[in-house]
């Protein structure tokens, strides 16, 4: 449909005040309308006031006006509105409210103002109605800021992580200053117990600082010269003096705050349903009044006027659009915010509802089933090299390279303090391995394929190799001038919570498959660790997502979960794409989910708050349906001929008021239901 | 006097199909390039709740906020997947390129405020 870009303020510390002041508005002209509604209602119900007749004409007429001051009090605003509405040719809630609290005060002064004109049967005046409907409309609206208040805590607890000031050090002198005036490039200090004001870099110092705000993980992480700090995390001991990097809007926290309020805003396709509806809802109660005038006028019983009034008033009163447009962005606001509490940031409103339907999960290997960091476990010589010469060959050659073995490579050699080589005519082959020239030797480093396309000869070291695929560790082939050298074995840690964390996803329903470029015999063996069955192997970066599009052929629902930029196609094509937070910016911009801590369990949780919330969504939705479609028809007399049943606009106007309330308060129990596993994720 | 009274519902309920339902509603047209439209959220309705804008080019509406309401505290924009939290009258800026021809809703979060961005 296009772009788009927003400049707002992101919300200020205002808000909260002005709410306030006007939940307190509504409180008073609540009080202001409920107490004379009381008393007109006990004056009625214990006969304190005169009967409607000839003699209560002016007494009743200057009630009438005492009342008609107090709406103009309590409820002014539903007639601005609704005149302010008519006159767009809209029609909104202020309308049913001030076209039914406004019939009845008319109709009250046409019976106490012509009492003679008016059956005997049919001299009602409904100025406590009136003032009870208003009344209560202004504390269900009281009562719903307090609720959507709770339901905004997610994005109140983000927005509180960032402290109000930051500590400047400007030639040699330290002063506080406003968050807001620090630029990029200011030298910050952080002392014990403070919380990091932006993102930087750490210049002097060293420090714990607890990064669970970002990744969920309790353990604090060791901060030093060069480390990046985030703005909001909590510097545990010591202190330090970092360069700001981003500030304002362009830090992370600002980022994960504004990511969070869109996804609330996002609805999943059932809501959109009930927008359609929404939009024509009011007129349609219009035209539902006029129905029930015109039935009652021709079928109802004397005094038809009566009956009229008091069901055409009561139509327009308890129809409540409020609760049919609340259902679905109140939960999604409640849902979203409980996942981002828990480390899930939902980037797309549909994820929430296609979550539900996930039949089969797709885990990359690397990076998501392991830490991501592998280590050289073994190396193994064909003579005439030695284990020190190998390693010093294959870490230069491996310089060049981007494979996940390769830093491991160069760890170990930095670990014996091996100086690399320089390196000419470096070539990579994807999914296969390394060649060039190290020295004056040609040098190749790979995976059996690699080999055989080079026609070296593996057997001396291949029982060994297996054996290695066996312990789930990836055996790296070296050749050296055109013969086998030896090979370098690796191996990445798997996560400690993977065994668990994918027996949860299994016991939900979910088939789990492993994605890998590794060899089937190793793929196999840390499948089998644990648990999973289900292995595609040796896939090279650029099938990853094939592989998914073969599983939609075979019309399953699929969940994939990766990191790097190869997973970036393959995410974007799943049905539901889950992106590892601290991966590549490309793979998390294509997921619709991304974790930001690093436990599998989150995965599951994801899943667990997408069914919670759906069915909060669905009870929502179908109380507001089941409310108003049941609620016009009783208000409408539809119970009458069976059992004499009509509705009083007093109750007619308090059930609308409350029926929205209750789909808040309905949404806000999702913020207690259980959707973490036993372990922490 | 009966059919007086069943005609008089029937004009009503015509008249309410046309007043609310299929009456054209005035555009406010922000045709020129960099034009930024001013939309007030106040009182249930946006003022213009119609905007028209240009094909493939970049357009500005500024949302003020009137309405203390929680219902009035954010603008949607569904098909450009983008939403903005509006402050008390703080103006928020919401730059939009639509590449398409056709009407683009935006509510509030509850769908009761509603307007069109119509798009030549």
């Amino acid at each position: 449909m296009g772009q788009a870009s927003c400049h707002s303020s992101t919300p200020s510390l205002e808000d909260p005040h002005l709410e306030q002041q006007h939940f307190r508005s509504l409180l008073l002209k609540f009080l202001a309308g409920i107490v004379p509604a009381i008393a007109l209602v006990a004056a009625t119900h214990f006969r304190w006031m005169p009967p409607i007749d000839a003699a209560f004409r002016l007494p009743g007429a200057a009630l009438g006006l005492l009342v008609l001051g107090l709406l103009a009090y309590t409820g002014g605003h539903f007639f601005v509105g609704a005149r302010k509405s008519f006159q767009a040719h809209r029609a909104t809630m202020d309308t049913l409210i001030a076209l039914g609290v406004g019939a009845g005060w008319l109709y009250s002064m046409l019976v106490v103002s012509f009492p003679s004109h008016i059956p005997a049967l049919a001299r009602h005046a409904y100025f406590d109605s009136a003032l009870f409907v208003v009344a209560l409309v202004n504390l269900g609206s009281a009562l719903e800021i307090r609720a959507r208040n709770k339901t905004k805590a997610a994005v109140t607890a983000l927005m509180n992580l960032a402290p109000k000031t930051a500590r400047i050090v400007r030639n040699g002198q330290e002063e506080d200053i406003p968050l807001e005036d620090v630029k990029a490039g200011d030298i910050l200090r952080v002392r014990p117990g403070e919380k990091v004001p932006v993102d930087g870099l750490v210049t002097e110092g060293e420090s714990s600082v607890d990064e669970a705000m970002l990744s969920g993980e309790p353990m604090p992480v060791e901060k030093g010269p060069g480390d990046k700090v985030v703005g909001g995390t909590l510097n545990t001991q010591g202190t330090f003096l970092f360069e700001a990097t981003h500030v304002g809007e362009t830090t992370v926290l600002a980022q994960i705050i504004q990511m969070v309020q869109q996804a609330q805003h996002v609805k999943p396709a059932i809501g959109r349903l009930a927008d359609r509806v929404s939009s024509v809802f009011v007129p349609g109660v219009l035209i539902a009044a006029v129905l029930t005038a015109l039935v009652w006028f021709n079928f109802g019983p004397t005094p038809k006027l009566a009956y009229i009034a008091l069901t055409t008033i009561s139509v327009v009163l308890i129809a409540c659009p409020c609760a049919l447009g609340l259902a679905t962005p109140i939960s999604v606001m409640v849902g979203v915010g409980k996942a981002a509490q828990q480390g899930l940031l939902i980037q797309n409103g549909d994820a929430l509802q296609t979550m539900l339907d996930l039949d089969t999960i797709v885990l990359d290997k690397t990076g998501t089933l392991t830490e991501g960091h592998p280590k050289v476990t073994e190396i193994h010589t064909v003579d005439p090299w030695t284990h020190t010469q190998l390693l010093q060959y294959t870490a230069s050659l491996e310089q060049g390279s981007e494979h996940a073995y390769a830093s491991a490579i160069l760890e170990a050699a930095k670990a014996q303090s091996l100086s690399l080589l320089p390196v000419k005519q470096f070539q990579a082959i994807r999914g296969k391995g390394v060649a060039g020239h190290v020295g004056n030797h040609e040098v190749l480093v790979g995976n059996h394929a690699f080999m055989a396309d080079h026609h070296i000869a593996v057997e001396p070291l291949e029982a060994r190799s297996q054996d290695l695929d066996d312990q789930a560790q990836t055996a790296l082939y070296v050749a050296i001038n055109g013969a086998l050298a030896g090979i370098i074995a690796c191996a990445d840690t798997l996560r400690a919570e993977a065994p668990t964390a994918v027996k949860r996803l299994q016991s939900m329903g979910l088939n789990v498959v492993m994605l890998t470029g590794d060899n089937e015999h190793t793929a196999i063996a840390i499948a089998t660790s644990i648990g999973i069955t289900a292995v595609e192997a040796e896939v090279l970066p650029q099938e990853k997502a094939s592989s998914i599009a073969k599983l939609q052929e075979q019309h399953r629902i699929v969940g994939m979960v990766g990191d790097g930029v190869n997973d970036a196609p393959a995410l974007a094509l799943a049905n539901v794409g889950f992106a590892i937070g601290s991966g590549t910016d490309v793979a998390i911009e294509s997921a619709d989910v991304v974790i930001m801590g690093q436990s599998l369990h989150t995965i599951a949780d994801a899943i667990a708050i997408s069914k919670a919330t759906m069915r909060n969504i669905k009870q929502n939705l179908f109380g507001a349906f089941i409310y108003n479609t049941i609620g016009i028809f009783v208000a409408a007399g539809l119970l009458y001929p069976a059992l004499g049943l009509l509705l009083n606009p007093e109750i007619a106007g308090g059930a609308m008021a409350l029926s929205s309330l209750t789909v808040v308060l309905n949404a806000n129990r999702l913020r207690y239901a259980k959707t973490t596993s036993g372990p922490s994720a | 006097m009966i059919f007086f009274v069943n005609a008089l519902g029937f004009i009503l309920i015509l008249t309410i199909v046309w007043w609310f339902w299929l009456y054209e509603r005035a555009e406010s047209d922000i045709g020129r390039r960099g034009a930024i439209a001013d939309i007030v959220v106040d009182n249930g309705i946006y003022t213009p709740d119609m905007i028209q804008a240009p094909l493939d080019e970049s357009i500005t509406l500024r949302f003020i906020r009137k309405d203390p309401s929680p219902c009035a505290s954010s603008v949607i924009f569904p098909d450009f997947g983008v939403s903005a939290e509006l402050s008390l009258n703080t103006p928020v800026e919401i730059t939009l390129l639509p590449n398409k021809a056709g009407d683009y809703p935006f509510t509030c979060q509850m769908a009761m405020y509603q307007g069109i961005l119509r798009v030549k």
